[in-house]
């Protein structure tokens, strides 16, 4: 009776539907394609803005002729004429403080350069372009600099050199460089992971291995999964009121002799920091641990091992990849975080390098944000130099993060 | 002489297990003899593997698992507040239905559970021997220290057997240990059974009727009642539950007219 409603389309019936649901699928294709379109764009512009700002052309002046100190070209000074210059053309005393800073015959060719540049030739950035300009407008860009600055010379400089990752800070741009920040950020996620990895591998452990499964572990749980979400800059005030002014006899060094340091120390920001990368590092290891099977502590119960056994020679050595790796990527949080760092004091401009957990320090995320506030446009440049740094040094973090991960999986 | 007790390695007294409000199993009073092998039979859910479980106390690690009644080891309830669950779980050891070598290698699989128990004397000895009592030592010998995942389904299970073998048990509790195991593989565990019940008493859960008939002395058979608790209906010779049983259910469920 209910023949025709309750059958299968046959023949051309068949062939029209089969038709729609070809449309539908491809209709959600395209969607879907359109969507990772729109990803890589995403992308592909942000790394283009970035690289745009560290490439280009530059317009400078030198106040004083390189004629006035030597004959050879400029950027083919070696290091012992160099050197010669400097003693014969700077002031004695001048002379005096920059060896007794670090002596000057053990200072590096760029080095010298840079003083050489800075202190004799004494170089003047007049206009910098960037790299899309640069390669676009190349002729237009150079006569526009002729006219404007007749005296100028011009070339396409590369911001990121090595010189600028082992330079400190400076008023300068052209001689500004990232070692004391680098330095600083390395101290900052080096603390954060000693203090947050144990701590944080040892709540998990507990709460997988130990806890009871009752109302209040879940509550535990729950306002772990929210901790991990809550704003960051919640945890520089919490930072601020606990490290920086409640314990600032421990954070300052005081305690331990020194005088002259408050609270405002890369100690301060690295425990902050690990107090911000806590949950994620509990969540990460509780999510190893739950993935080391069953079958495993049972057969590790079942010769007669004690829970503490159990965990210690079975379930951490087969956690131990995953807790490391989600560890590493919470320390790439880490890494780019720039608001708790604001809020504990780190500092703006400073270009002392960290030599303990007692120092003073700035991180990556703060330099960078302190160069893009500048009005001078070379400051650009070297904010996009800055970004390139740490996107690499993201970079090789999360990468280690996959090399660990598959060492230690091939090894079972 | 000793008394009528040693004759039986292990008893239940009316025990029961529960999982919350939920009774699983209820009232089994069981005595294994010593040094055969009693099979566990059943259809599925009726509670044969949780009642296994119950012998060396793994069960406790089942949140909201409890037990009443007693099981009786030397006259000792493995139950009772004074009785460590891992002391129980060194003399009564387990294989489980999937071979679950520890990610390590042959040598350290069958070492580490005797290292933890504190034992003194030669481990290469006590390794060869666990694996000559497995009948695996021909088979691995050569390569002791390569993973234990490297071997087949078959030789992990020996493993296994050899691991718990290892740190000397009275009881080893077996939980279809044959199930993963290809005929041939199965035929291996079985015959090793044989030889390992002239040291062990083995204790095993099945689903396979030929197995239970070809391999065991004795048989219980577990059934559910109606409030869905599983209960032992009939335990007796394995020749005269697979030919002459009391129970009807039993006769329909060795017969495969059941289950």
């Amino acid at each position: 009776m209910n023949q025709k409603t309750d059958s299968f389309p046959e023949g051309s019936d068949f062939y029209s539907a089969l038709k729609k649901r070809y449309r539908v699928a491809s209709i959600w294709q395209i969607l879907f394609l359109s969507a990772l379109f729109v990803a890589m764009i995403s992308l592909t512009a942000l790394l283009y803005n970035v690289m745009d700002g560290a490439f280009g052309y530059i317009a400078y002046e030198y106040k004083n002729d390189p004629s006035e100190f030597t004959f050879t070209p400029v950027n083919e000074l070696s290091k012992e004429e160099l050197l010669t210059i400097l003693q014969n053309n700077l002031s004695a005393g001048a002379y005096k403080k920059l060896d007794a800073e670090q002596a000057m015959p053990t200072r590096s060719q760029a080095d010298l350069m840079n003083l050489f540049l800075e202190r004799l030739l004494q170089i003047d950035t007049k206009q910098t372009w960037s790299m899309t300009e640069s390669i676009l407008q190349g002729n237009e860009i150079r006569q526009e600099a002729k006219t404007n600055y007749p005296e100028a010379r011009i070339e396409f400089r590369s911001w990121l050199t090595p010189q600028f990752l082992v330079s400190s800070l400076s008023s300068r741009a052209e001689f500004a460089g990232v070692r004391t920040a680098v330095l600083g950020s390395l101290w900052l996620v080096g603390i954060a992971i000693a203090f947050a990895l144990p701590i944080g591998t040892g709540a998990a452990i507990y709460l997988q291995e130990y806890a009871p499964k009752n109302w209040f572990t879940a509550i535990i749980q729950t306002n772990l999964n929210n901790l991990a979400g809550v704003p960051s800059i919640v945890y520089g005030m919490l930072g601020l009121a606990v490290f920086v002014r409640l314990l600032e006899p421990f954070t300052s060094g005081g305690i331990f002799g020194l005088t002259d340091a408050n609270g405002r120390t890369v100690l301060s920001a690295g425990l902050t920091m690990g107090i911000l990368v806590l949950p994620l590092i509990i969540i990460n290891a509780q999510e190893a641990i739950k993935a080391v099977p069953d079958s495993l502590r049972q057969a590790s119960f079942g010769v007669g091992a004690t829970r503490w056994q159990t965990v210690w020679y079975h379930v951490l050595p087969n956690a131990l990849p995953g807790i490391l790796t989600g560890s590493i990527l919470a320390l790439s949080r880490a890494l780019g975080e720039t608001a708790p760092l604001i809020v504990v004091g780190a500092s703006t401009f400073i270009s002392v390098d960290p030599d303990g957990p007692f120092s003073k320090f700035t991180a990556l995320p703060i330099q960078i944000y302190q160069w893009t506030t500048r009005a001078q446009s070379e400051f650009h440049a070297v904010a996009a130099s800055g970004i390139i740094v740490l996107l690499v040094l993201l970079l090789t973090l999360n990468a280690s993060a996959i090399l660990l991960r598959n060492r230690f999986q091939r090894k079972l | 002489m000793e008394n009528n007790n040693n004759h039986y390695s292990i008893e239940t007294k009316d025990l029961s297990i529960h999982y919350g409000r939920f009774t699983a199993v209820r009232n089994v009073n069981l005595k294994v003899e010593k040094q055969k092998i009693t099979a566990i039979i059943g259809p599925s859910g009726c509670g044969k593997s949780t009642l296994l479980r119950a012998f060396n106390r793994m069960n406790d690690f089942v949140s909201g698992s409890s037990v009443t009644g007693e099981i009786f080891l030397h006259g000792r309830n493995l139950y009772s507040k004074h009785v460590d669950p891992v002391e129980v779980r060194r003399k009564i050891g387990m294989v489980f239905q999937k071979p679950n070598p520890f990610p390590k290698s042959i040598y350290e699989n069958i070492a580490w559970g005797a290292r933890i128990n504190g034992f003194k004397g030669k481990v290469d000895e006590l390794v060869e021997n666990s694996l000559r009592s497995a009948a695996l030592w021909d088979e691995v010998k050569d390569k002791l220290q390569e993973s234990a995942y490297a071997l087949s389904g078959g030789q992990q299970q020996r493993l296994c057997i050899a691991r718990a073998i290892a740190v000397q048990p009275e009881i080893i509790l077996m939980d279809e240990p044959a199930s993963a195991l290809d005929p041939i593989s199965t035929l291996r565990v079985e015959e090793l059974l044989q030889e390992l019940k002239k040291n062990y008493t083995i204790l095993i859960v099945t689903h396979n009727m030929q197995q239970a008939a070809r391999a065991s002395d004795f048989t219980a058979m577990m059934m559910i009642d109606d409030q869905r608790a599983g209960g032992v209906i009939e335990f007796d010779d394995t020749k005269k539950i697979f030919t002459r049983p009391t129970d009807k259910r039993t006769e329909d469920y060795v017969t495969g007219r059941f289950g």
